[in-house]
Formats: C-alpha cells, structure tokens, sequence
C-alpha cells in the first residue's frame, strides 16, 4: 500500500491543481491576517472558508481523480497487490496531499506573523485538525460515490449534491425544523444533529474554542456545556472519526464485487 | 496449467459468460476469438481477478484464484487500452511496476528493442498510441511469468515493431510458457497461434488446432472458416 501511496502522491504533487489550492489558501490567509487585527476573527473567517471549500474541493478532487486513474487502477490490479491496497493507497494520497496543501497554506502566513508564541495557537492547531478531518472525511465520501457509478457524469452529479446536502441543504432543513419546533425543548436534539454533520459539528467544535458560544444563547450554554468537557471533544473526535471509518468500511465491501 | 469449470457472468441482464469449460495445458499459443461481445476480455479478465464471477470457479496449476491475489505474480498482463498516468515519465512508470514485483525485470533489452530509449525521459502524456503500446509491451514482458496475456497486442504498432512482437512471443513459446492471445487479425493467429478457442455466446463453441477448425468448416482459408463460425450467430 505504501507504494501505491507514494506514487500517487508522487503523482499528485506535480499536478498544477495542487498548487493552485495552495497558493489560494497562501494568499486568503496571508489577506486576513493583514487586514485582522484580531486574530480570533481572522480565525473564524478562515474556518467559515474551509469548512465549506475543504469538504467541496475534497469531494471534486476525489471523484477527478478516481475516474482519471481508472486505465491506470486496471494496470495496477493485474499486478500482484490486494485490491483494497490500491485503493487505499489512492485514499490516503489524495487525502494526504490536500491536507498538505490546506497545512502549508495557512501555516506559512501563520508562522509567517509569528503567532506560535501567540495563545491561538490552539485554536489555530484545532483548525488545522478540523480541516484535515474534513479533508479525509469528503475524499472518502466522492470515493464511495465514483466506486458505485462507472458513469462519469452521474458520479460527478451525486458528488455535488452530496456536498450541496451537508454544506448547505441540512441546515436549512435543521432550522426550519428549529424554528417550526420552537416550543419544544430542542437541546439534545440540536447536539445529536450536529453530530450527524460532519461540517456542522467541526463549525461547532471550533466555534465554542473561541467562546462565540454567548452568541449561540441556551443551546449555546448546552453546548458548551457537553462540547467543552474531555467527553465533549472525545466524543466529537470519535464521531469525526467514525465519518471516514464508515464510508471506508462501505468501500471495501463493494470493492470486493466490484469488476473493471 | 488453467482449468475453468461452469464458469457464469452477467452484467446486470445480459449474460456475458454461459457456464464457461476450458481446459489450457501447459505451453502453447492459444488464441481466444470470437464476435464482439462474445466474452473475450471477460474472461481474460476473470483469470486475472478483476471480473468477479457469480457462479463457477477458476484454477492455476490446480488451485482455485478467486479472492487472491499472490497468484498474479505468475502472470503478465497487457491491456486492450493502455492509458497511463499523464505526469509519470516513461522511466519513472517502469521503475513503479518493478517496484510492485518482487522479481527481477530485464526491462533494458526491451527498451532498446522497440527503440524506447529516446522517449525515457519524456511524460506518457505526450507520447503517441503506437509508442505508448510499445511501453505497454515492455511492462508486460520484461517480467519471467508461466503464464502471458495479451489483450489485443497488435494495436498501434508499426510493421517492425509487430515483427519484433512475434519474435517475443515465439521466444516465450519456446521456453514453455503458456500465452493467451485475444485479436481480431486473423493472418497473425495463423502464423502464431497453436491452438484456437472460439467463444460465442458466452461459451467454448470451438477448441482444437487451426487445421482442424478449417477441415471442421470445409474452408481454405482461415479468415473464411472464422467467419463461418459467427455466421452462425447471425443465422
């Protein structure tokens, strides 16, 4: 596995798009700590950047990626290699070379201000973290869809509409549910919600670090309250977790009666 | 050296493999035709583990391949469409599919024999079909396997190339090994091949050497005793 690994990074570090993702993140970083004063705000205007922008170039990287290499899978399959290996082997370089990407682009502006002697160097490692989790979570997803469609252009529509659902369609569904509901007591329902958001639950883990959680008022308190605790944040990381764990499992089995 | 039993396939409705029998002993060219469609490349594919079969089961030297994976070791592999990684250089690529065997490679003579050396260096991106095919070729025998596949190997290449192709392939013969062969260019099977199986729907609807086939359809010619047996599908 480690072999395909390398050379699929290998492969993906001489794309253009590579580069092209990191320079962005360079310069929006590099922008937003220039003109912030605060860095806790440059901090939140960053993560309202990645938690939508990670999840859709991790989910278009994925799935251009699959079908491009698919000749290429074939040669890979007749050599004498596990199957789930070269998948894997794939996963985790795509995965790994957009974190790279997301980590040097914002890290260098960061270092860059000297903000490591700084105490949001916590948050800021928490943002990294989130981001990198996005990033495994979505590739992992766009693999699940290109696996089941060999059809390109299906396999690209589910894609889109996958990050459409969890990037904004759920949490208009979550707030016209709140809103309709607003009698009822909706704190445990909100926290178990959350959780079955990748995104939201990284928005959320980042914003009660900042201590916007008095923007968020009762639910915000209980929150706080449950996100704050070391079962809190173990929890969180668990379910984050269990969002690439999942579409993983599901891979290998319909890798297992999949034909090339 | 393979022995297929009841082998089944189908792609959603359409039955491609219809309780496929092969017995292939060891050594030989064995030429596998048929129509389009008629199951060539799926069972190729089947052999190799990238084709699941829903019913039956396949076996090398007398164990059963289905969910393994050590057993392609032990073959070489040429695909119909050889489409390789833009970015990768030609050098680079062979380097990555020896680092994928652990066995030796005795790539250089290739290179030089179908005039590759001038393209080493360069992105598969950039290459031609024909030279593309040639890299192809070298990947797929620079390995010592018993058992060659060969999907289409003719594609592509110019007339030298293809007369250094068959001096490979005889090459091979005459060590002992076992070579599949899917093409449609039946002068090619006439001069190479040793034996013929012809699959029409989904099944072995001939097996036997090329002299038989043309005293079995009363024809000259091979290209004519071929096109007998798919008129019949048309019929």
């Amino acid at each position: 596995m480690l072999k395909i690994l390398k050379y699929s990074i290998f492969d993906l570090l001489r794309s253009r798009w590579s580069y092209v993702y990191f320079v962005f993140y360079l310069l929006i970083s590099f922008s937003l700590f220039f003109l912030n004063n605060d860095i806790d705000k440059a901090i939140i205007t960053l993560m309202n950047i990645i938690i939508i922008l990670v999840p859709l170039i991790g989910t278009i990287f994925g799935v251009m990626y699959y079908y491009n290499s698919k000749e290429f899978t074939e040669l890979l399959l007749a050599q004498p290699i596990k199957r789930s290996k070269i998948f894997m082997g794939q996963y985790i370089g795509i995965s790994l070379s957009l974190t790279l990407s997301l980590v040097l682009g914002i890290g260098i502006p960061f270092v860059f201000y000297g903000l490591f002697k700084s105490s949001a160097i916590f948050d800021f490692s928490l943002l990294l973290l989130v981001g990198a989790f996005l990033n495994f979570i979505f590739v992992a997803l766009a693999y699940n869809i290109a696996i089941s469609t060999d059809n390109k252009i299906k396999g690209f529509g589910f894609a889109i509409l996958m990050w459409l659902m969890f990037a904004v369609v759920y949490d208009a569904v979550f707030m016209i549910f709140l809103i309709k509901f607003n009698e009822y007591p909706l704190d445990k329902f909100t926290l178990v919600a959350t959780m079955a958001n990748p995104i939201d639950l990284s928005r959320i883990l980042i914003m009660l670090k900042l201590d916007a959680s008095a923007l968020l008022g009762y639910t915000g308190a209980v929150m706080k309250q449950f996100y704050g605790t070391y079962l809190g944040v173990l929890v969180s990381m668990s379910t984050l977790s269990f969002w690439i764990l999942i579409p993983l499992f599901r891979m290998r089995r319909k890798l297992r009666k999949k034909d090339f | 050296m393979i022995t297929i039993k009841s082998l089944h396939k189908k792609f959603g409705k359409l039955v491609v493999l219809d309780g496929l029998d092969l017995d292939i002993k060891k050594g030989g060219i064995f030429a596998i035709l048929g129509p389009n469609g008629s199951g060539k490349t799926t069972l190729i594919k089947s052999i190799l583990g990238m084709v699941i079969p829903n019913k039956g089961d396949i076996e090398l030297d007398g164990k059963s391949i289905l969910k393994k994976w050590e057993y392609r070791n032990n073959i070489n592999y040429l695909p119909q469409i050889a489409n390789f990684p833009a970015n990768l250089s030609v050098s680079e690529l062979i380097e990555m599919v020896k680092n994928l065997r652990p066995k030796e490679a005795k790539e250089r003579e290739l290179i030089d024999l179908f005039g590759l050396r001038p393209f080493m260096k360069k992105k598969l991106g950039h290459l031609s079909g024909g030279t593309k095919q040639k890299v192809n070729l070298v990947l797929t025998f620079m390995f010592e396997s018993d058992l060659i596949i060969l999907d289409e190997p003719t594609t592509g290449l110019d007339p030298i190339a293809l007369i250094y192709l068959k001096e490979l392939i005889n090459k091979e013969r005459e060590k002992g090994k076992t070579i599949l062969i899917t093409t449609h260019i039946m002068s090619f099977v006439d001069e190479m091949a040793d034996e013929i199986v012809f699959l029409l729907d989904g099944k072995i609807y001939f097996k036997g050497s090329v002299d038989e086939l043309k005293k079995q359809t009363e024809q000259e010619n091979l290209e004519h005793a071929i096109a007998q047996l798919i008129s019949k599908q048309y019929a």
